[in-house]
């Protein structure tokens, strides 16, 4: 048992999974010695060696070509692209094949690989190092969208990930990589995919968010219960497929929902999910599902990105706006 | 100024276009019964793929690519692997696919529209046809990835045409597999026309072979009409590749004689004086001429040939027109190893909907 941080679950599931089966191997650019940029892979090389932790050519499309057909032949590749704004190269593998590999040959093949990726705002980083476009991935069918927003979460999610018959794209939101600490053990125990986290109960408004904007989900609630509001934070953890069940039930009970995400508005999951909203629970509802999202802009450089992202402010100005119809 | 490397393409032909050996072929040039064999899937794939034009023109298959002039390379490519090997096609290998024992039946099922065309006889580990564009030598490479780290004395096959070859998947498989050392063969058909677009407008490299020496691969350039040939270069890549000296290139020089696929009309855009003449280079009509100036073959053997060709064809489009539907809920049975709450509810409608 040990205090630490998400990045380091990260790790501590990634060298789980090496240790537990031979057929998991990781490939990316600088995850070998230099313990990838984020320090994701660290020491992961030098205990595992160098044909379980493979440093690559820089080529990504390479690298999600080369799971694919790893993956196909049995293994389980867990491949790092160093930041979501490097991962347009291999959307082609994704969707193409990996996604599909499965259903086209009605069995035959299958594609367990994990994509992982750095993702989303906040840390001041260079141009094309803090999109969030989960949304791409969500889109894809036979692909699962996995992202954790805590340390133990990422543990359990990332080794279910790997062990999963079939292709996970895990996106990391490196702004709380280190935002705090859990106690893990390491006992190689998964989180269940494919479902809802109910972060915090409450009978008002539900709150369905994901990623680093948990963080903001939960002290946005903590500030409504000072007011006497009663918040359930959800975090949807698996963005495709999605749990809408769960959320249904959640909306059921509160009658109001605001959605938080740091993707842009305009065909981002926060949209699909306040589709099944209004298909399915129409008349559980009191009020109108609010979206609190980044814009439908080009995410702007470090100075302006803070006026992007979601804030606490702007997710309690929208549970007014829904509170303040009866 | 001083060099620091110098690099040369070589090109082999064995068999000429008259039929005519070079005096240094190897010996499968005159082991008539296995190239009785090669010469009989290549015949056989020849009349299957006019069969299945037909059926594509009569309405009872979906578009479909034609291999046409492409047999010594396909053949070529099957008989020199091994069943444990790895076979990652595009989209027009009938012969490789045949000699590795997928069936007639099978590929009509997958150009018929029917997904279990590609969950085939052929070896479990083989790739399924493959419709974008040179991905699948990244997917050659990642077998022949898993197969080094396992320790396996296996290679994996790729091929990619003259068009894939301007790819950025195609290049980035050879340097990967260069990178990696891997036991991995890379085979570009150059048939001289990607759909509309000739090999002049792909690159301004005199040899496709030479893109594999940017990535560090023995490369070499082959006449993709002459079997030996071919069978001779895949033969020396695979031996190279499992002694774990890692990938080669082969670029085989071919022509498309037919449409890109029965959605095309290759009349629009070239002359057929360019297709006449690719018919005198074309692969079967040389190997029949060699086997007949050595007394191994003749016109009464060609007509039973045809015939039983016609037979088993016939036999393997009975099995395709008399095969049981998929069932609606095939759409989903397959999308995940066991399906997402979400789609339940998906399946359940689009039966209901199919039903009602």
């Amino acid at each position: 048992m040990a205090e630490i941080t998400m990045v380091e679950a990260v790790t501590l599931a990634l060298g789980r999974a090496l240790e537990d089966d031979p057929s998991v191997v990781l490939m990316g650019e600088d995850i070998g010695p230099n313990g990838g940029v984020f320090r994701a892979t660290l020491g992961l090389s030098e205990k595992f060696g160098t044909n379980r932790v493979i440093d690559t050519p820089l080529a990504e499309t390479m690298i999600a070509g080369l799971a694919v057909g790893m993956a196909a032949q049995g293994m389980r590749p867990v491949i790092e692209a160093q930041f979501m704004g490097f991962i347009y190269p291999m959307v082609d593998h994704m969707i193409s094949h990996a996604g599909r590999m499965r259903n086209r040959t009605r069995g035959r093949m299958s594609c367990p690989m994990v994509l992982r990726a750095p993702f989303g705002g906040g840390i001041h980083a260079p141009e094309h190092h803090s999109e969030s476009t989960e949304a791409i991935f969500a889109h894809m069918p036979g692909v699962r969208v996995v992202i954790p927003s805590s340390p133990s979460r990422a543990y359990g999610l990332l080794l279910a990930a790997i062990r999963d018959p079939d292709p996970v794209v895990f996106l990391e939101p490196k702004r709380i990589y280190r935002l705090n600490k859990e106690n893990i053990e390491d006992d190689g125990e998964e989180y269940p995919l494919d479902v809802c986290y109910v972060l915090r109960d409450g009978t008002d408004i539900t709150l369905v968010t994901w990623g680093a904007m948990v963080k903001e989900t939960l002290e946005a609630a903590d500030a409504l219960a000072e007011k006497g509001i009663s918040a359930e934070v959800i975090d949807v953890a698996t963005i495709s497929p999605l749990d809408t069940e769960t959320i249904l039930e959640s909306v059921a009970k509160t009658h109001r929902c605001v959605i938080v995400h740091e993707a842009a508005r305009h065909g981002g999951m926060g949209a699909e999910i306040a589709a099944q909203l209004a298909d399915a629970g129409i008349y559980d509802l009191h009020a109108p599902v609010k979206r609190v999202t980044g814009y439908d802009t080009v995410m702007p450089l470090y100075q302006l990105e803070k006026q992007y992202l979601p804030s606490v402010a702007r997710i309690l100005h929208a549970v007014n706006e829904v509170m303040e119809v009866s | 100024m001083s060099t620091v490397a110098t690099f040369e393409i070589r090109y082999r032909q064995f068999l000429d276009e008259s039929g005519n050996l070079a005096d240094d072929a190897p010996a499968l040039a005159t082991d008539f019964d296995q190239l009785i064999e090669l010469y009989r899937l290549m015949v056989r794939t020849r009349q299957f793929d006019s069969k299945a034009i037909n059926l594509q023109r009569t309405g009872k298959l979906g578009t479909y690519a034609s291999s046409l002039g492409h047999e010594a390379i396909h053949v070529g490519i099957g008989s020199a692997m091994r069943a444990e090997d790895s076979f990652a096609p595009m989209y027009r290998e009938y012969g490789a696919m045949f000699y590795r024992g997928v069936k007639m039946e099978e590929v009509l099922h997958y150009w018929g529209g029917d997904e279990r065309g590609s969950d085939f006889s052929g070896p479990k580990h083989d790739f399924p046809i493959c419709v974008p564009i040179a991905t699948q030598c990244l997917h050659a490479a990642g077998a022949a990835m898993a197969f080094k780290l396992r320790g396996e004395d296996r290679a994996a096959v790729s091929i990619v045409g003259d068009g894939g070859s301007s790819k950025g998947d195609f290049l980035e498989a050879l340097n990967a597999a260069s990178a990696f050392d891997l036991p991995a063969v890379f085979v570009i058909a150059n048939n001289q026309w990607a759909i509309s677009v000739p090999r002049s407008r792909q690159s301004g490299a005199k040899t496709l072979a030479q893109k594999g020496l940017a990535g560090g691969l023995p490369s070499i350039q082959v006449d993709g009409n002459d079997i030996i040939a071919v069978r001779w270069a895949m033969e020396t890549a695979l031996h190279r590749a499992r002694q774990g000296k890692g990938a080669s290139l082969v670029e085989a020089i071919t022509y498309r004689l037919s449409d890109h696929t029965t959605a095309d009309d290759a009349r629009r855009y070239r002359e057929q004086d360019e297709v006449d003449r690719a018919w005198e280079r074309e692969p079967l009509k040389r190997l029949r001429a060699w086997l007949e100036k050595n007394d191994a073959w003749s016109e009464e053997k060609e007509i039973a040939l045809l015939e039983e060709c016609k037979q088993s064809i016939n036999a393997a489009v009975d099995a395709y027109f008399t095969r049981d539907k998929q069932p609606v809920s095939a759409i989903f049975d397959y999308m995940y190893a066991a399906l997402p709450h979400d789609l339940e509810a998906q399946k359940a409608y689009a039966e209901e909907m199919a039903n009602g």
